[in-house]
């Protein structure tokens, strides 16, 4: 285990409480702004000091509140990176990357490093550039390669993407892939937006208010996300509240839909669906429905359909599949198997 | 013309601004960083100079400093030394008076830092004396040298308090401002009309050089956003 944190931290009506680790892989905290993710980052870096807790990366303990132990941010060797790349508005590329490398005390040491930091990431020719004069990309390079010259035991991302033009996001993306997986260390990311997580991660902790609400493997938590906020945060759209009918067989209250499930009802309180697993057609879990509204996205249809006097549940289809069958009315299914169960 | 007045302005508020440059940044570092109750009353403390009329700051300095008053008359009896009607004397009174200008203004320039460029220099090994040194203070600089600048221009043109501890002695504790006044009350108009000009010239000039610090800022500073 490379990472290991169990910590509380209350500030004013919020109250953080976090226990997670993992190893040598990325670990994505999805979340709503405001829900502690990125000071969950704070705390394992140092900058926000926890009530209570214990923190270790590598076996090496950071912060432990019974034993007394508070390293600095400096002794953690825990490299923080915000979103807005905090370069040192007042230092050149290369100054910035050398600030980095202070921790070498061998000048010769040194003076390659930065070398070949700059040369893999490409800084060699915006050396004498200053941050305002970097693009959005090229910031992003400049601040991993000063995190990594300073030589961290693991990596703490938080929304290093938000700051960019989406146009740039996917390539950036890629690149920051490689580094990861070069740096082959624990890494936690912290983002709200789950395409972006569920590319870049092994693991996922979904937070919400201070708490981890859903925690595994990332296609565990897309498949089965559990909780109605993780259901949310990893993209499903329909979400009703239920009533329980029998073992496996409930009443959706929002869409006034009865329906069978693959799995025990047990104490889940609402069902989710996402609304590319829904399809047209009779069959079992299908209802007679109206469309009530058409919304054309640049690949695909998002259509929302009624049944009785319901409320609309949304399917997304090809756009072929949408303009060969239109109507205004249809059987509208919704697989036993995709009806996700949810606290 | 004696020029002993521009002189001895010029070396007081050098020296107060000197003094106020270093005091009124630590003591804005600190006060940023102390608790919300503790923060509150120093800072009205301090800010309190500002806003009192000069004559109420030199009472109250000759209340302390005065040859019967509890620290002039210590001074005395240990150093032999009388803190009032001297020419340095003026320091104590425009030191007091430019504190909360340098003060105000630094603490300005320190809440507008962005502490995300702090938590990085920690967070990849630099030590807080080189965050300091090398990142807010160069972030903050053109506040600060605005703030500095601005409390010697104050300084230069401190009255009130100066004349209440230093007095007005030709040649010794005469300065600018109450030159002007001395001669005007003795009817040296056109004595009076030139030390008013020395006075505009300065005070221009450093204006001058506060709006040049501030525009600088604005074109190149680092609040600038970098587009992505």
């Amino acid at each position: 285990m490379s990472i290991y944190a169990d910590i509380e931290k209350t500030l004013g009506d919020f109250r953080l409480k976090v226990k997670l680790e993992a190893g040598d892989e990325v670990l994505a905290l999805l979340g709503a702004s405001g829900c502690g993710k990125s000071m969950t980052l704070k705390c394992i870096a140092g900058i926000v000091r926890p009530d209570r807790g214990r923190i270790e990366v590598d076996g090496r303990v950071l912060f432990d509140s019974e034993k007394h132990i508070d390293l600095s941010p400096q002794q953690r060797r825990t490299g923080l990176m915000f979103q807005n790349y905090a370069l040192f508005p007042n230092m050149t590329v290369l100054q910035n990357i050398r600030a980095g490398a202070r921790r070498e005390k061998d000048s010769a040491a040194k003076e390659r490093k930065i070398q070949e930091i700059m040369d893999s990431f490409g800084l060699a020719e915006l050396s004498a550039h200053y941050p305002w004069q970097l693009s959005g990309g090229q910031q992003q390079r400049t601040a991993l390669a000063r995190l990594l010259v300073s030589g961290p035991d693991i990596l703490l991302l938080d929304e290093p993407f938000s700051a960019l033009d989406s146009h740039l996001r996917f390539r950036l993306e890629r690149e920051l892939a490689e580094v990861i997986r070069d740096f082959g260390r624990t890494v936690i990311l912290v983002s709200h937006d789950r395409d972006e997580v569920f590319r870049l991660s092994d693991k996922i902790a979904v937070m919400s208010e201070g708490g981890i609400e859903t925690f595994g493997e990332k296609t565990a938590v897309f498949a089965r996300p559990a909780t109605r906020s993780a259901a949310i945060l990893t993209g499903c759209k329909n979400i009703s509240p239920i009533k329980k009918l029998g073992q496996r067989r409930l009443l959706a209250l929002d869409w006034g839909m009865e329906l069978e499930t693959a799995e025990d009802i047990g104490d889940a309180r609402y069902l989710g669906i996402r609304m590319h697993d829904l399809c047209f057609g009779p069959g079992e879990n299908a209802f007679f429905c109206r469309l009530v509204s058409e919304t054309e996205n640049p690949f695909s249809y998002t259509l929302m359909f009624v049944n009785g006097s319901g409320s609309p549940v949304g399917l997304e289809t090809d756009k072929s599949v949408w303009e060969s069958l239109r109507c205004g009315e249809t059987y509208i299914r919704l697989p036993p198997e995709k009806c996700v169960l949810l606290k | 013309m004696d020029l002993f007045p521009l002189w001895n302005s010029l070396r007081i508020a050098g020296i107060s601004t000197l003094i106020i440059f270093f005091a009124g940044i630590f003591s804005a570092y600190y006060i940023a960083k102390a608790p919300r109750a503790l923060k509150g009353v120093l800072d009205v403390v301090l800010t309190l100079p500002l806003v009192l009329p000069p004559t109420v700051v030199g009472y109250l300095l000759l209340r302390l400093l005065g040859p019967k008053r509890l620290i002039g008359a210590w001074f005395l009896s240990v150093f032999g030394l009388k803190l009032t009607m001297t020419w340095w004397s003026a320091i104590f009174a425009t030191t007091v008076v430019i504190f909360p200008l340098m003060y105000r203004t630094a603490r300005g320039a320190f809440e507008a830092f962005d502490e995300t460029l702090a938590y990085s220099a920690q967070s990849i090994g630099l030590s807080n004396t080189y965050i300091f040194w090398r990142i807010r203070m160069p972030y903050c600089k053109q506040g600060i040298l605005a703030g500095t600048v601005l409390s010697f221009a104050r300084a230069l043109g401190e009255y009130g308090a100066t004349s209440m501890i230093a007095g007005y002695t030709p040649g010794r504790t005469a300065t600018i401002s109450t030159t002007v006044y001395q001669l005007w009350r003795t009817n040296d108009d056109a004595g009076a009309f030139r030390w008013v000009l020395v006075n505009l010239a300065i005070s221009f000039v450093v204006l001058l050089a506060v709006n040049m610090l501030e525009k600088k800022q604005r074109q190149t500073g680092p609040l600038r956003k970098a587009g992505a």
